[in-house]
């Protein structure tokens, strides 16, 4: 449902500043959303000033740097550091990215904002809830579906041509940034599948092995399930691996009226 | 030390992300909204139309309120506002058909589409006065 203003205990109020150690160099603020769910009080902002001229590049890197040196329970979700697990998709200036890969350089002004990812039931700081998301992954059963048997003495073999349709598609890490950056998903995410998802969804549409596209468009020919998308586009906007989800989910739609 | 606001359970009710309050707006975003509210509008102008063409059909002094009203500058405010909400809606309606057939959604073709159709509806809403103006003046 539209929703425009936040529940009453989602407002977010002004928390703490953390100066910078003196002899500092290369200044910049970071104003980085916070949530302690044990205090039960609302979320705030706290600012932290870091030396860049001590500080990796990436958005991430001044995050550690904060976690390590200034505020330890500050907290957020990373693991791989080069863009390929996913784990710390935030909302950075305004947009959704992979902390990781966002050089700190790349945005401007004097301020660099950090939320975690929009629209989501958040667990601690810059730690959303992914449950919903991943259960909505498992209900387009993302594995490779097949009655016919396996060739005795190779895998299922595909042509160039057939494996080039995966190009675009296979490449999706799950991080959500398109998901939460579409408005369509935020009023809707109960029963709209949303662009990861649905990008997810038509990577198995497109397989020429799997033989199960009429099953698998049934699920999604629903009201909610696709047709939420009104091609808004944020989600190729924003994505930070350069996937096209917005075109995926034109495909399926075209899939859908060329089968009548 | 201080008793916690947490519930029972010890988990309180987990707060939603802000949205909206954060999220930057793009032309993606901007240009979509854009047209569910043009298109809002535009119903209301539907009315407006109805209600002009009945004054027609009322008589003679019922139509001549109606022209009162809609030469006023309220009047003509409400109807250039129509009218460039009649093209923008209908010029983003044909890139909503492009994109249906799976064309033109790569991002350099959205921007450039989307620049393209807003002044393509800025151009007709002019083109569309002078005539309108010249014609009514004249």
């Amino acid at each position: 449902m539209v929703e425009f203003v936040l529940p009453k205990n989602s407002r977010v109020k002004t928390g703490k500043h953390h100066a910078a150690a003196d002899g500092a160099k290369k200044k910049r603020r970071f104003k980085i959303y916070r949530y302690d769910p044990d205090s039960g009080e609302n979320p705030r902002t706290d600012t932290y000033e870091i030396d860049m001229g001590a500080c990796g590049p990436m958005v991430l890197d001044a995050l550690i740097k904060i976690k390590n040196e200034v505020d330890a329970t500050l907290t957020f979700r990373r693991s791989c550091r080069e863009g390929i697990c996913g784990s710390c998709a935030m909302n950075i200036d305004g947009t959704n990215t992979l902390a990781c890969i966002k050089p700190v350089e790349e945005v401007k002004g004097d301020e660099v904002k950090i939320y975690p990812l929009p629209h989501m039931s958040v667990i601690k700081d810059l730690v959303p809830d992914m449950t919903h998301f991943y259960a909505q992954y498992a209900s387009i059963e993302p594995w490779l579906k097949a009655d016919s048997p396996a060739p005795a003495n190779s895998e299922r073999l595909q042509s160039p041509e057939d494996r080039a349709k995966l190009d675009g598609l296979y490449e999706c890490i799950l991080c959500a940034c398109c998901s939460t950056s579409c408005p369509s998903y935020w009023w809707n995410s109960d029963r709209y599948l949303g662009p990861a998802i649905l990008l997810q969804a038509y990577r198995w549409l497109v397989d020429s092995r799997d033989e199960a596209k009429g099953d698998r468009l049934d699920m999604l020919e629903d009201p909610f399930r696709v047709y939420r998308c009104h091609t808004i586009m944020n989600c190729a906007r924003t994505c930070p691996k350069g996937l096209n989800p917005a075109k995926a989910i034109a495909e399926i739609k075209k899939m859908m009226v060329l089968r009548r | 030390m201080k008793p916690s606001k947490a519930k029972a359970g010890g988990q309180a009710a987990r707060p939603m992300s802000p949205h909206l309050q954060v999220y930057r707006p793009q032309l993606t975003s901007v240009l979509s909204i854009f047209h569910r509210l043009t298109g809002v509008f535009l119903a209301s102008g539907a009315a407006m139309l109805c209600w002009w063409l009945l004054a027609a059909a009322a008589g003679p002094d019922y139509y001549a309120d109606a022209m009162w009203f809609l030469t006023s500058w309220v009047g003509y405010a409400l109807l250039f506002a129509w009218t460039f909400s009649l093209f923008y809606h209908l010029c983003n309606g044909v890139r909503h058909l492009f994109w249906d057939v799976g064309m033109g959604l790569s991002m350099r073709a959205t921007y450039a589409s989307g620049a393209l159709m807003v002044g393509a509806a800025m151009g007709l809403t002019g083109l569309s006065w002078a005539i309108g103006l010249a014609v009514y003046f004249s």
